[in-house]
């Protein structure tokens, strides 16, 4: 027998460095192409949920400096949207450009204010945000090609209001198409999650935009609601809860705000016993825990078919054992901080009343950090539609596991949800990946992957998930005025 | 599963693009990067399989083995010499009691296109001759005529004639033409009785890759959750650098566990894997980029 | 001796039958001397059902079939034109504007029977991702449709709400004009016999003002399109849609009526985008890993 090693292939911390950063201690708002104080003089902290310490204070924008920023965009609009279509498309191009050169920095401001591993948000967030300016740039110029037989014209000023699960990617998929289609913006980051957007404002200044096309003002939902409400908006576009989204449809009722809501979801993913199992459980994996299950489209109900219920079950308890939790920065980090405290207490309580509902509980082993706010990857086997944690969107990384035995019960099952966004299904079969992608009742489909996203590819809900699309040709609808 | 109907789960190639993806973005860095540079050592089978292989080389090799580097005393030998049969008592003589082991390929290796007959004769030239493990061929011809029965029988008696020696059958992924086959056949040979899986024989282009690798791993690990039995794997071919070393003991280790992480259950195919691996660890251990003129070429 | 002449008993139409409704209530639309069924909010709800039931099945018919079944519509309207144009007189029209409206929507049945096997062609894609996998968009229908109707225009106004959603797979829940209803039950008539499945199209008649909210407020209701210029009413739809974010559909009525209600924009107003993901294998491709 040879020499026996001992097993020490332990992973060493890898941590990506956080010296070539810039933040500032302080941040304005971005109003008009300068950087303003809020009127009331107020400004909230931001913090890194890994650490809990400040990073720092950013601006609460009150209703006078939305009416400020609205008035900023208003004004920017008439020179913008009547550039020639070429040259806007060329400064999307530039700003795309930009964000690839300084793709490093914002990959650790990102991990660092939400909380993602920096491999989620170096490899998938930065670029993909950078993909989207570059694609919607050459739309700017092409709009006639998109809709034949009618004619389009920009609408005006877009508020637009983004969450904290993805906050550069969600800045980007709603910047690209507003800016593409020769809107002005006024863009409101999430309160937990400010930095990126507002360094992406200093890109947008070193790219040199004309002043008032885009303007980034900082603040909680009071600011949010001040955009809605805003009398000369003409576009709402939202991502955020379901709840939210229906205050905002109905605040809007009363004027000609064009709107579009991308919301929550409560995902179905379907394992056949035909599927390539070991790939299946891979999907699965990145379909929940992708970071830390804060993604509204989220795999968050597995389906299982019996027969292959053990094995599917005993492989992903392994797998989460093989889940890295910790320091976002460190690049062999799976899963990093929860975003918030608050959203931590959120999980903490669908735990709870999953274990109170009598279901089997099993979480990785792994140790959590003390500071800071951390929840263990999580399944719950034995699982039915009737338990809350299988009804409502947890926005975190628990897995809701049920059985079931056919194509017509697990269909059912599947679209039994008020939200339609996303569903995965998994069989080797051609036909059946057919009858399952048009029979699921969700806007987008991954048959045999899951959580994938492209620019090309329209993003958006059924039913409570929301309307519009964002992403591809589709997504240029939502900020187009057509006159028929 | 002695049956012809061998029933193995399909394999998607994008899933284990993206498997694979992930595994090469880890960081193995500092401690963890010495600890595998060391164990990657262990685990080679450091292998002349040529035409032109003499006395002279293959006794060379045996030195090379068992003085990888000796500024390092800390680090292990090799796990074995690869050679063919006529070669193994030349080897088995060099190496001593330094318990590097040797292995022998056999079978009409690389083809693996003879008689069943020569192929056991083959096999026992190399166990008489005192080969402590065997690396056969299968039949990739019947394979893909879908004679998986013949695949396995011929398994199941090179195995029998192994007697105490390991028996390592290649499968030659290169030839196999999809990632389903690789799985098919490397459920063969894994419900017929190798002790180990190995992707290739060296002697065509395509050699081991991780994506071959991680199919095959996931067969074992199928296997031993079916049944409780460990099988080991070895990777052979085109691994030459450290950094490869390393994102295949990842694989091993997320796909496995470090159960399987020692060289009896891990091996790579390799000839100049060792001194990429001593390069590094040098690195690691004095600082400074290094440079191969230091190193022994065997 | 005169002969006594036979009058219609309007009735409205729920899942292929023909019932009164559960009321028992009517009223009689000014000017006309007919009872016309007030409808109820269960009649809705009944209807809400029979569509709901009837959907998926339309929507599963081939574009081609639905394409045969609305250019069928036609052909049975064509042979009742007569009936349409005394309707429409009863209901205030003068001859030529009732000859005009029963020849625009004869036609536009027929412009939208060439649809329902091309919009699909206009509007899907296939995505050039940036990894390996084949992704494309195509339409889909919302389910069931809500619709209340042009009140100016009985019929053509009607027929283009009822024809751009079946057109695309959707069913409808249809409230007809108030003050001009009787066009919309020969229509029901019409539909009955064209081989339009039951339930697909379910026609109510009755007052707006009772209605709408339940139209809007319905959890089971997918969209609501309204043909008309009331913003009121529009604003009522709106707030009360927002408890299952109901997709509203608000067009004016120069809009429906005239030649921009001839649009597959309008189908595809009452469709999803479903996009779909597969991974594309590499092997044998160049740069294959494998």
């Amino acid at each position: 027998m040879a020499t026996k090693n001992k097993n020490t292939f332990e992973f060493a911390p890898a941590p990506e460095s956080t010296g070539h950063i810039q933040l500032r201690d302080q941040y304005d708002l971005f109003i008009g192409g300068k950087w303003i104080k809020p009127k009331s003089g107020k400004y909230f902290k931001t913090i890194n949920p890994a650490t809990e310490k400040q990073i720092a204070t950013v601006a609460d924008a009150s209703e006078k400096d939305v009416d400020l920023a609205v008035k900023a965009a208003r004004k920017a609009f008439k020179g913008w949207s009547q550039l020639p279509a070429r040259e806007r498309g060329k400064y999307l191009f530039r700003l795309a450009r930009l964000i690839q050169e300084k793709a490093r920095e914002l990959a650790v401001i990102e991990s660092l204010d939400g909380g993602k591993p920096i491999r989620e948000s170096r490899d998938i967030d930065i670029p993909l945000a950078a993909a989207h300016f570059f694609y919607h740039a050459g739309w700017a110029d092409k709009l006639d090609y998109a809709f034949p037989n009618r004619s389009v014209e920009p609408l005006g000023v877009a508020g637009q209001i983004i969450p904290w699960n993805f906050p550069l990617l969600m800045a980007a998929w709603k910047l690209a198409p507003a800016l593409a289609c020769g809107n002005t913006v006024v863009l409101k980051p999430a309160e937990t999650t400010p930095l990126t957007a507002l360094k992406l404002a200093e890109i947008i200044e070193e790219a040199g935009f004309p002043e008032g096309v885009v303007n980034i003002v900082t603040g909680a939902g009071k600011t949010g609601a001040a955009i809605v409400n805003h009398p000369d908006v003409n576009k709402i576009a939202f991502t955020g809860s379901t709840e939210v989204g229906k205050l905002i449809q109905r605040a809007t009722a009363a004027s000609d705000k064009k709107l579009t809501l991308e919301l929550g979801g409560k995902a179905a993913n379907i394992i056949f016993e035909d599927a390539a199992i070991n790939q299946a459980v891979e999907g699965v994996i990145n379909g929940i825990y992708f970071n830390q299950g804060h993604v509204c489209c989220a795999g968050s109900r597995l389906f299982v078919q019996e027969s292959v219920f053990d094995e599917v079950t005993t492989k992903l308890k392994a797998r989460i054992e093989n889940l890295v939790v910790g320091d976002p920065l460190d690049k062999n980090t799976d899963i990093g901080a929860i975003n918030s405290k608050g959203q931590l207490e959120t999980i903490n309580k669908y735990l709870e009343i999953g274990k109170d509902e009598g279901l089997e509980m099993f979480q990785s082993s792994c140790a959590v950090p003390k500071k800071g706010f951390w929840c263990k990857p999580t399944i719950f086997t034995g699982a039915a539609q009737s338990n809350r944690i299988v009804q409502e969107e947890i926005f975190g990384p628990v897995l809701a596991v049920q059985t079931f035995r056919t194509i017509s019960e697990v269909v059912q099952k599947a679209n039994n949800t008020p939200y339609g966004l996303s569903a995965g299904v998994w069989t080797d079969k051609g036909s059946k990946i057919f009858n399952l992608t048009s029979q699921l009742r969700a806007g987008v489909i991954w048959a045999n992957t899951f959580n994938k996203f492209d620019p090309t590819s329209p993003f958006g809900g059924y039913k409570e998930s929301g309307f519009g699309r964002e992403g591809g040709i589709h997504g240029l609808e939502a900020y187009l005025k057509f006159n028929d | 599963m002695q049956t012809s109907k061998y029933s193995s789960p399909p394999v998607d190639q994008v899933g284990i693009e993206d498997r694979i993806a992930r595994i090469t973005a880890r960081s193995i860095k500092s401690s963890m990067k010495v600890e595998g540079l060391k164990m990657a050592l262990s685990m080679i089978d450091l292998t002349t399989l040529e035409g032109a292989d003499t006395v002279g080389k293959v006794t060379q090799l045996c030195t090379k083995a068992q003085h990888l580097c000796d500024e390092f005393p800390e680090l292990p030998n090799v796990a074995a010499i690869c050679v063919y049969p006529s070669m193994v008592n030349v080897a088995k003589q060099a190496l001593g009691e330094s318990g590097v082991k040797v292995a022998a390929v056999a079978t009409a290796f690389p083809s693996g296109q003879s008689s069943l007959e020569v192929k056991l004769t083959d096999t026992k030239l190399a166990l008489d001759n005192g080969a402590d493990e065997i690396d056969m061929v299968i039949s990739r011809g019947k394979f893909l005529q879908g004679e998986c029965n013949f695949v396995a029988d011929e398994i199941a008696t090179i195995k029998e004639a192994c007697g105490k020696a390991r028996l390592k059958v290649i499968l030659e992924t290169g030839e196999l033409g999809s990632l389903d086959q690789v799985r098919k056949a490397s459920d063969i040979a894994i419900y017929n009785g190798a002790d180990f899986i190995k992707t290739s024989t060296g002697k065509i282009p395509k050699a081991a890759t991780l994506h071959v690798t991680c199919v095959m791993l996931e067969a074992i690990r199928d296997y031993y959750l079916t049944t409780g039995k460990m099988i080991a794997m070895k990777p052979a071919g085109g691994i030459s650098k450290s950094k490869l070393a390393l994102h295949y003991l990842m694989l091993v280790k997320e796909v496995l566990g470090d159960k399987w992480l020692t060289n009896e259950w891990f091996r790579f195919g390799a000839s100049s894997l060792a001194n990429d691996v001593l390069l590094q660890y040098r690195k690691a251990q004095v600082g400074g980029y290094q440079s191969p003129d230091y190193f022994s070429i065997d | 001796m005169a002969r006594l002449e036979i009058k219609k008993t309007y009735k409205i139409y729920i899942g292929g039958k023909f019932p009164r409704t559960e009321s028992g209530r009517f009223y009689n639309p000014k000017g006309i001397d007919v009872n016309v069924c007030l409808s109820s909010r269960k009649d809705f709800r009944n209807a809400v059902v029979a569509a709901r039931a009837a959907q998926s099945s339309w929507a599963g018919r081939s574009a081609y079939n639905r394409s045969q079944i609305l250019y069928r519509i036609a052909e049975i309207m064509e042979g009742r034109r007569a009936q349409f144009i005394e309707e429409l007189l009863q209901q205030g029209s003068t001859k030529k504007s009732a000859e005009d409206e029963v020849n625009a929507t004869i036609d536009r049945w027929v412009y939208y029977a060439g649809w329902c096997d091309k919009y699909q062609q206009l509007f899907s894609s296939v995505n050039p991702v940036a990894s390996s996998h084949f992704n494309f968009s195509q339409l889909e229908p919302m389910g069931v449709v809500a619709a209340i109707a042009s009140e100016s225009s009985s019929l053509l106004g009607l027929s283009t709400l009822i024809a751009t959603a079946i057109a695309g797979g959707n069913s409808v829940v249809a409230l007809a004009s108030e003050s001009k209803p009787l066009c919309s039950i020969t229509l029901a008539e019409v539909l009955n016999d064209s081989d339009v499945p039951g339930g697909v199209v379910n026609f109510l008649t009755g007052k707006a003002d009772e209605l709408l909210s339940h139209f809007s407020s319905h959890m089971d209701v997918n969209a609501l399109v309204y043909c008309g210029n009331d913003s009121k009413k529009i604003l009522k739809l709106k707030e009360t849609s927002a408890d299952n974010l109901k997709r509203i559909r608000a067009y004016a009525e120069e809009r429906i009526l005239g030649e921009k209600g001839e649009s597959p924009y309008l189908i595809s107003d009452l469709n999803e985008v479903k996009t779909t993901w597969h991974p594309v294998e590499k092997i044998g491709a160049a740069g294959s890993s494998y």
